[in-house]
């Protein structure tokens, strides 16, 4: 790796983030996206999704596919369960041959049994011709060699949510952007009693900041031919930081999992973490006076950037796969496509409201993102976020390694100092190598 | 034809059977069934969504090295141990009081069940808001009488979170070890206790052998029973900590769930859960064998 000087990195994000604001204001919709699919007749389509964070979400959804039954003709069910129930009973359906034609899960769902799933290179390259491309980030996920086995639906984006007044105080006009900055304001909002907290515990959801962490400085689980190469000179200065910035932490975010954040934030005790949309949109909507007022202090910021000078946030990703077993694969994947047509799509962003990132760059002009300043961050998700299991590919062991919380119980080892950076590193990469062993 | 259903009707031995078919057959489909496919996937490499191979004994090899697991088997036996004793001790305790004559006895009694009524999942929410690092009850009113300084860090230091989470695994179990032993002490005839006390013998010596042997039989039902719920607890541990802080607070059961389910590694996770049969019938052995002693029941001393 190279050595990249913090200015540098500074220069670097504040042209990023210049970029980011004006967006590519002169899209236009390339007229050669060419599209013509004829749903099999008398198709019926049974569709299994993650339950709704936000009610606008759900009913949005179920509009719109209404609008594809009358339009098409195609009866559409649409089932849905608590996301991290999605996953297993995706993959069994892929085992046993049967169940929903269309599954919408999360993460790396469809790399673990690809193929089991319908070629969906031509949506996705029609939709990426006429919407501005794909993230990057969208080809890491589901695009395996020339084929794409899963069209994305975008991520749930994670960014800083912070107290616009505490930070002040503590002497920042800003949130910062760099991991300097970042130690020292968290420092200084401890100092000044108002500190800042990220789970610790077994948190599914807000595990994802000790990824960005750990990703920040370097640390990789694995490099591109899938060696774990997680205990690294990189991994132990992310971890060294992590030891450093925990005595800055309100006292015990060890025990924290997915709501300890949003509950502590809204009761005022904490003044920085990392989240969902989820704890502004508590406070805005509230009926109490007191939240209504932390709402208008609430800000939202990326990441900062660490020294490998490019983003590197972890979000929940969301995808959409086709299954072979089902009956109707050309109704199927027009489903899809009229999901993710403009006219379907940007209602549903809107009535999301920021929970939910497109994964196509034209959307970024979705008005979700700018009718409230507040939302803005959140619109990068996808541009900032890097797959589960980087450099390398993803699979069995990507999946194994997040859900046994190996980087996160790395990081709160060392930060909380009950074992060393350094046998904290080893102890992961030890355990990691047994998922990537065969 | 008709022959065939009068030789059938007379034959008691086949009539029999042919009762027994119906809960034979649900034993074998719901219970024989997933536990013989379970045992099956521990030595398999399969995944979710994934048919498996054969590897033989690899998943347990595998585990027997794995910090984690090991671990995860320390923090369920001496949540066992630690729990079960108590949970015992208690109930005993509370079973002697309840079997005097109280006020409101039926009412006492229906109380005191009250917690094992509860569904897990929610006394386990409760547990979860009293042991809040932020809004914990006991915190806050410890820190307004001005006695602690300092939020109590109940689920988030490691030692800590063990012995809250076996706090709340006590308050869950007493009342059924509590209730069962109560019905097992009125079982009890009062003349033992007359004769007894004519032979003037103290309190603690009526307790020590009348109650006591008479008491084991259940005792050791019970405590087979309390013993087994607590090895296999799963929900309290699953809502409060999901195994942190640091893993400190995985149970085998825990554990083989975030392998199997969200972490896709069937056999790993079926492998966990096999091992824990073996420790399950030690402990139903032990208090079987070890618990149902008859001279000691009897009286007498144990040769």
């Amino acid at each position: 790796m190279s050595k990249i000087e913090r200015r540098d990195i500074l220069k670097a994000s504040a042209t990023a983030a210049a970029a980011a604001t004006v967006g590519p204001l002169i899209w236009v919709k390339d007229a050669s996206a060419q599209w013509s699919n004829q749903p099999e007749k008398g198709a019926k389509l049974r569709v299994l999704r993650w339950k709704r964070f936000v009610q606008g979400d759900e009913d949005t959804y179920l509009a719109n596919a209404k609008k594809f039954s009358e339009k098409y003709g195609v009866d559409v069910r649409v089932d849905s369960e608590s996301w991290e129930d999605v996953r297993p009973k995706a993959a069994v359906a892929a085992n046993a041959g049967a169940g929903p034609d269309i599954i919408l899960s999360t993460n790396d769902d469809a790399n673990l049994y690809p193929d089991k799933l319908v070629d969906m290179t031509d949506v996705a390259t029609y939709l990426g011709k006429k919407y501005g491309g794909w993230y990057p980030v969208c080809e890491q996920y589901l695009k395996q060699g020339n084929k794409w086995i899963g069209i994305p639906l975008g991520c749930a984006g994670n960014a800083i949510v912070y107290r616009e007044s505490q930070v002040k105080a503590a002497g920042f006009e800003k949130f910062p952007r760099d991991m300097d900055g970042f130690l020292k304001l968290m420092k200084a909002l401890k100092d000044k009693g108002t500190p800042g907290g990220f789970a610790l515990g077994h948190a599914t959801g807000d595990q994802a900041w000790a990824h960005w962490l750990f990703w920040a400085f370097g640390g990789r689980l694995v490099d591109e031919k899938n060696r774990v190469v997680l205990d690294s000179p990189e991994t132990l200065r992310a971890l060294e930081f992590a030891k450093e910035l925990y005595p800055t932490f309100i006292p015990g975010t060890l025990s924290w999992l997915d709501p300890n954040n949003n509950k502590a934030f809204l009761d005022n005790q904490i003044s920085v973490t990392a989240n969902g949309i989820s704890i502004y949109y508590a406070a805005k909507t509230s009926p109490d006076a007191k939240l209504q007022e932390i709402a208008k202090d609430i800000q939202h910021a990326n990441f900062p950037i660490g020294p490998v000078g490019v983003p590197t946030e972890f979000n929940l990703f969301l995808n959409q796969m086709v299954y072979k077993y089902s009956k109707y694969p050309k109704a199927a994947k027009e489903f899809i496509r009229f999901m993710m047509e403009e006219e379907q799509f940007s209602p549903w962003m809107q009535a999301s409201i920021g929970y939910v990132c497109h994964p196509l760059v034209a959307y970024e002009k979705n008005p979700i993102w700018t009718v409230d300043p507040k939302h803005t961050p959140y619109r990068e998700s996808m541009r900032v976020m890097r797959p589960i299991g980087y450099a390398g590919q993803m699979g069995y062991a990507s999946a194994g390694c997040i859900a046994d919380f190996i980087v996160l119980d790395m990081v709160a080892e060392a930060a909380s100092g009950s074992k060393p950076p350094k046998e904290a590193a080893e102890r992961a990469q030890k355990r990691a190598e047994r998922y990537y062993k065969v | 034809m008709t022959a065939f259903f009068q030789r059938l009707s007379n034959d008691r031995n086949l009539l029999g059977l042919l009762f027994m078919l119906p809960a034979a057959v649900i034993l074998l489909v719901f219970l024989t069934y997933p536990l013989g496919l379970g045992t099956y996937l521990g030595f398999t490499d399969a995944k979710i969504g994934r048919g498996g191979q054969w590897i033989g004994i690899e998943n347990f090899v595998f585990l027997w090295g794995d910090e984690v697991t090991r671990l995860a088997l320390f923090n369920t036996l001496f949540y066992t141990v630690v729990a079960s004793v108590i949970k015992f001790a208690l109930g005993l305790w509370l079973a002697l009081l309840l079997n005097k004559h109280l006020p409101f006895k039926a009412f006492v009694r229906a109380i005191v069940l009250l917690p094992f009524i509860v569904p897990t999942a929610l006394s386990a929410l409760a547990f979860w808001w009293i042991y809040d690092a932020q809004f914990s009850i006991i915190s806050w009113t410890l820190t307004r009488l001005g006695l602690i300084h300092g939020y109590i860090d109940f689920l988030g230091e490691p030692w800590m979170a063990r012995f809250s989470t076996i706090a709340a695994n006590i308050w869950r179990g007493v009342p059924f070890v509590a209730i069962c032993l109560l019905a097992g002490l009125q079982t009890i005839s009062p003349s033992f206790y007359e004769a007894a006390s004519l032979d003037g013998a103290t309190d603690w010596q009526q307790f020590r052998f009348v109650t006591l042997p008479m008491l084991t039989p259940i005792i050791a039902v019970v405590m087979t029973f309390s013993v087994l719920f607590t090895f296999t607890d799963f929900q309290l541990i699953y809502v409060l900590t999901r195994g942190g802080p640091l893993n400190a607070t995985h149970l085998m059961a825990t554990l083989s769930f975030q392998r199997a389910i969200p972490g896709g590694s069937l056999g790993e996770g079926a492998a966990i859960a096999t091992a824990m049969v073996p420790f399950l019938l030690a402990a139903i052995l032990f208090s079987y064998f070890g618990l149902q002693r008859r001279a000691w029941q009897q009286g007498g001393d144990d040769k």
